[in-house]
């Protein structure tokens, strides 16, 4: 590249780098700006505050529908991952270690689960879990988002394991454990950053959902934050209930960003695993 | 401290393929028993077997007095150092020599003390709390034998451990592994491909090809007396010359010359129908201008290259043609045609004295110890001077193949490396004189 070409080059990727920046963030930095409006300049059109105030907060913290939603929402992700990355890693560790008839059935099946949109499972689903006694229970919610997540956490961790060394546990065996220490003790430890990765990409998904949130649910017994916030009242029949959805949008956002960010690298190098070789 | 046995041991692949057949071998308790053989031999197959990583098909294997056949790896009381060492990446020097130890939940007070022992013997002592990662190869390789060391098992089990190592490391290494074999007197089954760890470390080494046990012996023996074409080849470096030969009359026509021959050779030549393939070693050449005195054969070659080593000379002559057999076709394969001359483009070494006027692209004057040629049957690549002796790629597993009349010092006296006895002073054995 000569140098006088280097310099628009740089400008050029800058200012679309830019434009992206703003196209993708814009609409975050607007919601959290009205977040903070009072309610009396809430639609006042400006896109700064004019008298700053946290009201907003304060208000969808003193309401349970919130409270409630919040609590659902975390204690259903936590627990969908952890079944997700549990069951996900007995399986991803057997597909990347043995030769059983089946194995790639069982791979293409769980490939097309996660091919499945969910919007068309969701009707269906809503008649079996009244009929179960599922609707609007947490574990009503934890089985479609385990089952959703599966498919890519066994991907994802049977790269990983296939990246460890079956020397490494062929000698663990001879060293005098048994399986089951040779997985927990050299395999298990060695697969963390996997077995991480995979669990933030599950919790996002569990936290972000909001399809089966809505449909699957009716009360504060199990509705996650997404749903919870399309039904908030207003303060009264007559008031959109506006400040309050802008402040639990950016509050249930701000979890997720600082995942993410803290975790980047990780949820990168774990998402090509394997991409490249193996 | 146990003996291993293997009896009719095989392993068969579900798709059919015997990577090991009826191998049959018996390690004696505090032994230095080494596999070796080209890769893809089966070698390997057979150490994870005694090991108990891979399932035998057929046979029996005993270690102690016990068959373990179905026992699993933890069971079986042994230790192994893996090729590239499989040290755990997440745990320390200290932890990974410990690990087998905290298994067998041996109190810790106690482990730290084998643990230090062990690292003192490896030299290890100063890395003890550092990652594997932040070790240098051969303190990696130190640490595999330091985990094998710490259990005092009943054998350790050592799969081509030096072959990740540079060249000089390897040497080096390979004299420790053979002074800590000895300290510690456990029966030790070592696999290598590289002749030179077999002949330097073993009590005995086991010569395998293609799954089958071809012969099972002291370094020396399979070095004078190999059964076939293929030990033959394999044992020695540079390896053995293979010539096509014809037995006429009194002489043995070679492609370079007609040697003569005394009656056992050509008894032994007899019991072949086929045609022949000499066997010469590159030291059993000489150079007539230096070593005046000895009463072999003479005759002309053209010297296509000449290579000092310092304190020998190896001459690169053509011989006018090559051997071919399929045993022969099969060790070129394996180590490139250049590590066995004159399989097929009729090259040939000689190893000669530093002093020789030798230089490539003139003609030279070689001489040949008739007594020391070796006879082959080109078909089924039987050494035909050992016959009488009983020794074949079947039977003389396990049997040392020395011929009746020589004992091991005789051999090794007549077969010294730069050895120049007039042949008349041989010692009489099977092979003739």
């Amino acid at each position: 590249m000569s140098e006088t070409a280097r310099g628009p080059r740089i400008l050029g990727w800058g200012s679309a780098n830019f434009a992206v920046l703003v196209f993708a963030l814009f609409p975050v930095f607007w919601i959290t700006m009205l977040s903070f409006k009072s309610p009396n300049t809430i639609s006042d059109g400006r896109l700064i505050p004019k008298d700053w105030s946290t009201e907003n907060y304060s208000q969808i913290f003193k309401q349970s529908v919130f409270t409630d939603a919040l609590r659902n929402s975390i204690g259903i992700a936590l627990i969908a991952t952890v079944i997700a990355v549990v069951l996900a890693a007995m399986a991803a560790y057997a597909i990347a270690r043995l030769d059983f008839p089946g194995k790639t059935l069982i791979l293409s099946m769980a490939l097309a689960i996660a091919m499945f949109p969910p919007i068309s499972i969701v009707g269906p689903l809503y008649n079996m879990w009244r009929n179960l006694g599922l609707f609007d229970t947490w574990p009503g919610l934890i089985i479609p988002y385990m089952t959703f997540t599966l498919p890519l956490a066994i991907y994802t961790l049977s790269a990983f394991f296939r990246e460890i060394p079956w020397e490494l546990e062929q000698a663990a065996q001879i060293d005098g454990a048994t399986p089951w220490q040779a997985f927990s003790k050299v395999i298990a430890p060695l697969a963390a950053p996997g077995v991480f990765t995979t669990a933030i990409l599950v919790f996002i998904f569990a936290w972000n959902d909001f399809v089966f949130a809505v449909s699957l649910t009716s009360t504060n017994a199990a509705q996650t934050v997404p749903a919870a916030i399309s039904q908030f009242p207003g303060a009264s029949q007559f008031q959109q209930p506006t400040g309050s959805i802008a402040a639990a949008a950016v509050i249930v956002t701000v979890p997720i960003i600082i995942m993410v960010l803290f975790f980047q690298r990780r949820i990168v190098a774990g998402l090509t695993a394997g991409a490249v070789k193996g | 401290m146990a003996e291993i046995k293997l009896e009719h041991i095989t392993k068969r692949y579900p798709d059919g393929f015997e990577a090991v057949k009826d191998f049959n071998l018996d390690i004696a308790d505090g032994e230095f028993m080494i596999l070796v053989g080209p890769s893809g031999c089966g070698k390997s197959t057979a150490l994870r077997m005694i090991a108990g990583l891979e399932d035998i098909t057929d046979g029996e294997l005993r270690i102690g007095d016990e068959v373990v056949n179905q026992r699993a790896p933890k069971d079986r009381d042994i230790a192994m150092v893996f090729q590239n060492y499989a040290l755990y990446p997440h745990m320390t020097v200290r932890e990974n020599m410990g690990f087998a130890l905290k298994l067998a939940k041996v109190p810790q007070n106690e482990i730290d003390t084998k643990v230090e022992d062990a690292a003192k013997v490896l030299d290890l002592d100063q890395h003890l709390d550092r990652k594997p990662a932040n070790l240098s190869g051969g303190q990696r390789q130190r640490v595999a034998m330091g985990r094998a060391i710490v259990r005092d098992p009943k054998a350790f089990l050592m799969d081509e451990p030096l072959s990740n190592l540079d060249a000089k490391l390897r040497v080096q290494m390979r004299a420790e592994v053979s002074r800590l074999q000895h300290r510690l007197g456990t029966t030790t089954v070592y696999v290598t491909h590289d002749q030179t760890e077999a002949m330097t470390l073993g009590d005995r080494v086991a010569v395998m090809r293609a799954g089958v046990l071809q012969q099972v012996d002291s370094p020396r023996e399979l070095y004078d007396n190999p059964v076939n074409l293929f030990v033959a080849g394999f044992i020695g470096s540079p390896a053995m010359n293979f010539f096509p030969a014809k037995l006429e009359g009194d002489h043995l026509k070679l492609p370079f010359a007609d040697v003569p021959v005394s009656g056992d050779h050509r008894n032994a030549a007899g019991a072949s129908d086929g045609e022949l393939i000499a066997g010469v070693r590159p030291e059993h050449f000489y150079d007539p201008a230096i070593e005046t005195g000895a009463g072999g054969c003479t005759f002309e070659v053209p010297v296509e290259l000449v290579e000092s080593m310092g304190s020998e000379v190896y001459v690169h002559f053509g011989s006018g043609g090559g051997a071919q057999s399929e045993e022969l076709a099969e060790l070129a394969q394996d180590s490139g045609a250049a590590d066995v001359p004159s399989s097929g483009d009729g090259m040939a070494v000689a190893r000669l004295e530093p002093s020789t006027k030798a230089r490539s692209g003139e003609r030279m004057q070689l001489g040949l110890r008739p007594e020391l040629i070796h006879l082959f049957d080109a078909r089924s690549g039987r050494n035909l001077s050992l016959a009488k002796a009983g020794a074949g790629p079947g039977d003389g597993a396990g049997v040392p193949a020395a011929p009746p009349g020589e004992t091991d010092q005789e051999a090794a006296e007549r077969n010294d490396r730069g050895d120049d006895q007039p042949g008349g002073d041989q010692p009489s054995t099977t092979r003739l004189s």
